[in-house]
């Protein structure tokens, strides 16, 4: 069950074998959803993927990850162990709500989830659309642009599962929701998982996704994520990226906020062989705040590229993103970052820097910021930097006693630290500082106790 | 302790120094003065290491060794610190922190072990005191958003800590009232004794009236055109500098 021929276009690859499993792909699945797939995939094929043509794409090479042969899991896998017997979250102090997605399927433990009260729901994207069918239609592929977003739009052809999470008006997610993406595998696998997060007027959340691979195979993740935020709303993301060398993970994160709400999403991005975030974030009314940050460290291949389009249609609103990064050895990376301030949009505040470390002279960053701005009373601002530890603060701390490399290390960690500091969940907060730590002196930053000692595949 | 032949040092192929001899003993205060661009302040970053500047003839000889060949954080934990004109706001990277790396590096050369962190705390406190500094400051990241002033007496808080043998103290007057100043120069002459110097590196004669140096220097146009006792600080105040340009005409 592979796509494989690596002579014919790509294009025609996915769409042969979309046709070929099209029956599967539907089955379980309510027709509101079916009914999307044959569109999204012919818009696919009339963009196909993604090549270093397309300007938003000028820095990232999609191609190699995508010719690559892969088991494509257009129905779960079976495995005869229980997940959690080789996989733990290692931050003890954390307290959440876990959901784990096995190559994009969601897995469901052996010991029962407790049902939420207050009608509070996390379950499958599977199991919702066939249960909350109102719910989930009003929401589906509403904030995705699967007419033009070519990657958005295979994903809307294929998928089939991810997580489905529900905070009714008024209500309060009791404490986090911690989503684990665990891909792992025998043969090289491909996953589009599907996640859709619906906040009514007056609620509050927090949630953590956790991305990991476990086997040493090559691993090409597409995921789309659809938030709504609804009134009033308060919604804390983090993101925390570790996968090896060996994957390719294209996340498309798309956000719609209305009135008053507060939205902070934080991407930490510890490892990964290719990274592309895409996020898409309108604020769709009035006095919304949105503060989108990132922070990646890279070393030897490694490329990750940020791409965000803050679309603010309505006056009033905030906006910061900030995304810091650490490039090593003969990593590169890119960050696209476009305001867009809509002539409706008056006192808008957006404001919009990327920062970059580069370690080496083989490392490279392209950073382009973008604004564009139709309204006359607004603030606005971004900028980007690139360049190596302050030498002044270097000799600082030298001239102290503390050796060139524990310096740079001091220096690099205060770097990060403006963007770790703003996640609001103390433990993992504390726990990805420690990462990062790790992470910068060159030890291996598995955040789990698994037994699959993956972080060497994929190297060179 | 301190034994400079002969130095020559230049930026960009400038030359800033120029022939500098000083001899510094155990037990010492010496202010080097000079007016501006004499390169006062190039003599206290060569001595601390910073390679910026290019030694291009002469030594340094530090407790024997030659002082060229170490690189800063070396020098440091032989016991040279150098208190900055202009220290280095470093947001991130707390004062705690900081001084607990410092520290331990410092023991760690000395082939002790690392501090409890019942008695880092205790120092703290105890040399809080003697720098009035106040724990809102050592509880920032290095420096961020200080004052003048109060990156000024966390230079000497620091010193306080790392407790060296060779100090020196580039400009550390400049920009204090005469409230901040009196605290700076209580902390130095506290922190003096037999076994360590201070090397104090001045625009004004206003310090010296709280820090009594055994010697002092003057630095003019990248050489020591005058030595002398502490009277000597008191000649330039009355004269000004201009007459030095005579001085080392002769």
């Amino acid at each position: 069950m592979s796509i494989d021929a690596k002579s014919i276009d790509l294009k025609d690859r996915f769409g042969d074998f979309f046709y070929r499993n099209l029956e599967r792909l539907r089955d379980g699945l309510p027709e509101y959803i079916n009914n999307k797939r044959e569109g999204a995939i012919q818009n696919f094929q009339k963009y196909g993927i993604p090549n270093k043509k397309v300007e938003a794409y000028k820095y990232t090479d999609l191609k190699p990850a995508f010719e690559k042969e892969y088991r494509t899991y257009i129905e779960p896998k079976k495995i005869d162990f229980d997940l959690n017997d080789i996989f733990r979250c290692d931050v003890p102090e954390l307290d959440t709500h876990v959901v784990l997605l096995l190559n994009g399927w969601f897995y469901e433990t052996k010991t029962p989830q407790k049902k939420l009260p207050n009608g509070l729901i996390i379950t499958s994207l599977r199991e919702a659309a066939n249960r909350y069918p109102d719910i989930v239609e009003k929401h589906y592929n509403r904030y995705a642009d699967s007419e033009t977003e070519s990657l958005t739009a295979l994903n809307t052809a294929f998928a089939q599962d991810g997580v489905f999470i529900y905070v009714p008006k008024g209500k309060t997610m009791d404490k986090p929701v911690q989503i684990i993406n665990l891909l792992m595998d025998e043969e090289d696998g491909m996953s589009q998982h599907r996640n859709l997060f619906v906040m009514e007027e007056e609620t509050h959340a927090q949630v953590i996704v956790c991305d990991h691979t476990l086997s040493q195979k090559n691993f090409l993740t597409n995921s789309v994520t659809e938030v709504y935020a609804g009134q009033n709303a308060r919604m804390d993301f983090v993101r925390i990226q570790n996968e090896h060398n060996g994957s390719t993970q294209l996340s498309n994160f798309y956000l719609n906020q209305e009135r008053d709400s507060r939205v902070t999403a934080n991407t930490i991005s510890l490892h990964g062989g290719l990274i592309r975030n895409n996020y898409n974030l309108r604020l769709n009314g009035e006095n919304c705040e949105n503060n989108t940050l990132g922070l990646y460290l890279t070393d030897r291949g490694q490329h990750i590229d940020s791409y965000v389009h803050m679309d603010h249609a309505y006056p009033h609103c905030r906006s910061n993103q900030l995304f810091k990064g650490v490039l090593d050895d003969y990593a590169t990376g890119a960050f696209n970052g476009r305001i867009l301030v809509r002539q409706d949009a008056q006192k808008t505040e957006a404001y919009q820097a990327n920062n970059n470390i580069l370690l080496t002279d083989d490392a490279r960053m392209n950073s382009k910021p973008q604004l564009e701005i139709y309204a006359d009373d607004v603030k606005c601002s971004h900028g980007g930097t690139s360049g190596q530890l302050n030498e002044e603060a270097m000799f600082y701390l030298r001239s102290r006693g503390i050796p060139l490399k524990e310096a740079q290390l001091l220096l690099m960690y205060a770097f990060a630290h403006e963007i770790i500091g703003q996640i609001h969940i103390k433990p993992l907060q504390d726990r990805i500082h420690e990462l990062i730590e790790k992470r910068l002196r060159g030890e291996l930053s598995r955040c789990n106790y698994c037994q699959m000692h993956c972080g060497d595949a994929g190297k060179n | 302790m301190l034994t400079i032949k002969n130095l020559h040092a230049s930026i960009e192929g400038n030359e800033i120094l120029k022939g500098i001899n000083l001899e510094v003993q155990k037990g010492e205060i010496h202010a080097i003065m000079g007016p501006n661009g004499s390169g006062k302040s190039t003599l206290a970053s060569v001595l601390a290491g910073r390679n910026l500047f290019e030694v291009t003839e002469g030594e340094i000889l530090y407790n024997g060794k030659n002082l060229m060949e170490m690189a800063p954080e070396e020098r440091a934990r032989e016991g040279i610190f150098l208190g900055f004109q202009y220290p280095v706001e470093i947001p991130g990277v707390s004062m705690m922190n900081f001084l607990k790396t410092a520290i331990n590096e410092q023991r760690k050369h000395r082939g002790q072990e690392e501090m409890k962190s019942s008695d880092f705390l205790k120092m703290m406190r105890e040399k809080k005191d003697l720098v009035e500094i106040d724990s809102n400051l050592t509880n920032r990241s290095v420096n961020e958003g200080f004052s003048g002033g109060e990156k000024k007496r966390n230079e000497i808080f620091q010193m306080a800590m790392l407790d060296p043998k060779l100090s020196i103290l580039d400009e550390t007057d400049s920009g204090l009232d005469i409230d901040a100043l009196k605290i700076v120069a209580h902390g130095v002459n506290q922190l003096k004794s037999p076994d360590n110097a201070t090397i104090v590196i001045t625009h004004y004669q206003r310090l010296l009236n709280y820090i009594i140096p055994d010697k002092v220097h003057v630095l003019y146009d990248g050489k020591i055109v005058k030595s002398g006792g502490k009277q000597l600080a008191l000649e330039l105040e009355d004269k000004g500098y201009e007459w030095l340009s005579k001085e080392a005409a002769k």
